[in-house]
């Protein structure tokens, strides 16, 4: 619903958004594990761009990256056109980071109140409350709070100084169903005032949900990038069960198959498009049956573009 | 894709000079409150001076009444060092080690803060928590001890114990940058306790081995007790002011020295 409304000024040609961040070829290694492998990333102005990978991807060192809390070691990267950890940045800046220890003792209230004070021109705290949903926990000491309220304050604080350019790490992690989902209409409450907000995350239906634009990340580099739509028709096959008569071999030499294992008397087959395969298979082999076409599941799918990546990387990197 | 940079005209980003007092006065405010609430740092920090002080320097003496009152002056001076050490170690170095170690001073660096705003906070916590625990020493030793002190007297006493929340908070801030948020407060505990017995501060030096009284000259509470001892009269050597204040500022730049690495080595870490 949001993807179709804030997809279709993309679509004009004549509209080119204005760039609120980028990188250029940023790399970053830890002793012996690399983090990023020269990557290059653009955050338009009022987009959600979720940055989707599994853990380890480098999500978290690009956002730190780009809060000018973590110096490349090669490459650049600018934040509303100047150095991320310049104080003229920070101001215009918001960030929801995981964080182990949060102060115990203090009340909501007072974090929001606290933080609301670095900014030169912040949200009144009442505001602030009520966007993050915390009006009924203001008085609650934060040690006392439950798992999503907590994450909740945390994106209070990210929210609590206006900011244009919104991060947010894994805002979602560890929560349950209802409190992601809640998570998700204050995240989408940010997009209707117009912010601008990179989002990482782990769940594709999260991304799918929220984002405009989506970047998938593996092992430091970007594997795939494109809207939600095409990401999943990139990462989402289909699946083709069927019994054959044809051996395994026979069916992994038709064009088209991506992988085919055995199930019990049957084959299950991945592919991106059903139909041609179907066809084929039709042709080859006359005795087929017990045909069923599925969608693959969504984490399923995405597993499957990030693994692709590990086997043809060179492919995939273009 | 899209080359356009962004708008050159900048909306405010400077924060006005009445907005950085306010910034600077609710950290300190919210870092006091935040300590405060924590009952095994307030009620510790507290009670821990104050009942040795009870102990060895009021219920001991009082079975010499002739001696009673120097004892009690004493113990005030030595105690009061104690309590001052004990709040700018743990909440200065244990607070930040465990907001370092756990992420959340990164949520800070992470926001428009000023890292002054930070260590003020920190400091003015130490302070206050020095002066409630001066007070509160000098309220007992008055009641209970027989200490009769001379209101300016008194008010020095606290001045310079107090003031020694610099010193030992810089320490602090030595230890934030390099402990462990586990094993902080084991660290200090292992410095401290120690640290304090060396100085004087249960048992005076004089009393004390030869090599121990020799060893006291590198410890910051030998000569912060002292400067504290000279106010009452109660000093080794009461000429020795200058030695002690120079003593104190030479450790206090050690340790912010090694802070500063610390520091940088902790950005270098986020930056390198």
């Amino acid at each position: 619903m949001s993807t179709a409304l804030a997809e279709m000024p993309r679509s004009i040609p004549a509209f080119r958004p204005a760039s609120v961040a980028k990188s250029r070829n940023l790399k970053k290694s830890y002793g012996e594990v690399v983090a990023l492998r020269d990557l290059n990333l653009e955050i338009h102005a009022g987009e959600l761009l979720a940055l989707l990978g599994p853990n380890g991807a480098g999500k978290t060192t690009l956002v730190r990256m780009l809060l000018g809390l973590a110096r490349p070691d090669s490459g650049s990267v600018s934040v509303l056109g100047s150095d991320p950890h310049l104080g003229h940045v920070q101001t215009r800046v918001g960030a929801m980071l995981q964080v182990g220890r949060v102060p115990e003792t203090l009340k909501v209230r007072e974090h929001i109140d606290l933080f609301s004070s670095y900014y030169p021109a912040p949200l009144p705290i009442a505001e602030t409350l009520k966007i993050a949903g915390l009006e009924d926990i203001t008085e609650r000491p934060y040690g006392e709070l439950s798992g999503g309220q907590k994450q909740r304050v945390l994106f209070g604080i990210a929210l609590c100084g206006n900011p244009d350019l919104l991060f947010l790490d894994e805002p979602t992690v560890g929560l349950d169903v209802e409190a992601r989902r809640q998570m998700w209409a204050q995240i989408r409450t940010l997009i209707g005032r117009g912010k601008t907000v990179l989002l990482t995350t782990h769940y594709l239906n999260e991304a799918d949900a929220l984002a405009d634009r989506i970047l998938v990340l593996d092992k430091g580099t970007i594997v795939a990038e494109g809207t939600p739509a095409e990401i999943k028709a990139r990462a989402m096959g289909k699946q083709i069960r069927c019994t054959s008569r044809l051996s395994l071999e026979e069916v992994r030499q038709i064009p088209g198959v991506l992988g085919v294992k055995a199930d019990r008397n049957a084959f299950e087959l991945q592919v991106n498009a059903a139909e041609p395969v179907v066809r084929e298979l039709l042709q080859r082999d006359s005795w087929l049956g017990d045909l069923e076409v599925t969608n693959a599941g969504l984490e399923e799918a995405f597993l499957a573009l990030t693994q692709n990546h590990n086997t043809d990387s060179s492919k995939e990197r273009n | 894709m899209a080359a356009t940079t962004f708008p050159a005209t900048l909306p405010v980003t400077r924060r006005s000079p009445a907005r950085t007092i306010t910034l600077f006065y609710k950290e300190a405010k919210y870092e006091l409150l935040k300590n405060v609430r924590i009952p095994v740092y307030a009620v510790s920090t507290v009670a821990f001076p104050l009942m040795f002080y009870v102990l060895f320097g009021i219920v001991l003496g009082s079975g010499n009444p002739a001696n009673r009152n120097e004892g009690a002056v004493y113990m005030l001076a030595t105690m009061g060092c104690f309590g001052v050490m004990a709040v700018s170690l743990f909440g200065f170095g244990v607070g930040l080690a465990i907001e370092r170690g756990q992420g959340w001073l990164q949520v800070k660096r992470a926001s428009p803060m000023p890292i002054a705003a930070y260590f003020f906070a920190k400091l003015f916590s130490a302070v206050v928590f020095s002066t409630v625990i001066m007070l509160l020493l000098l309220a007992v030793g008055t009641t209970f001890g027989g200490v009769r002190l001379p209101l300016t007297t008194a008010a020095r006493l606290v001045g310079i114990l107090v003031a020694g929340s610099v010193p030992f908070s810089s320490m602090g801030l030595a230890i934030g940058y390099f402990a462990k948020p586990n094993s902080a407060p084991a660290v200090v505990n292992l410095i401290y306790l120690p640290m304090a017995f060396c100085s004087g501060l249960w048992i005076p030096l004089f009393m004390l081995p030869h090599g121990l009284r020799v060893f006291a000259n590198f410890l910051p509470p030998y000569h912060m007790s002292q400067l504290a001892l000279n106010v009452v009269g109660l000093g080794m050597a009461p000429a020795s002011t200058w030695l002690h204040v120079e003593g104190l500022l030479s450790f206090t730049l050690i340790c912010l020295g090694l802070a500063a690495w610390g520091y940088w080595r902790d950005e270098g870490k986020l930056y390198g």
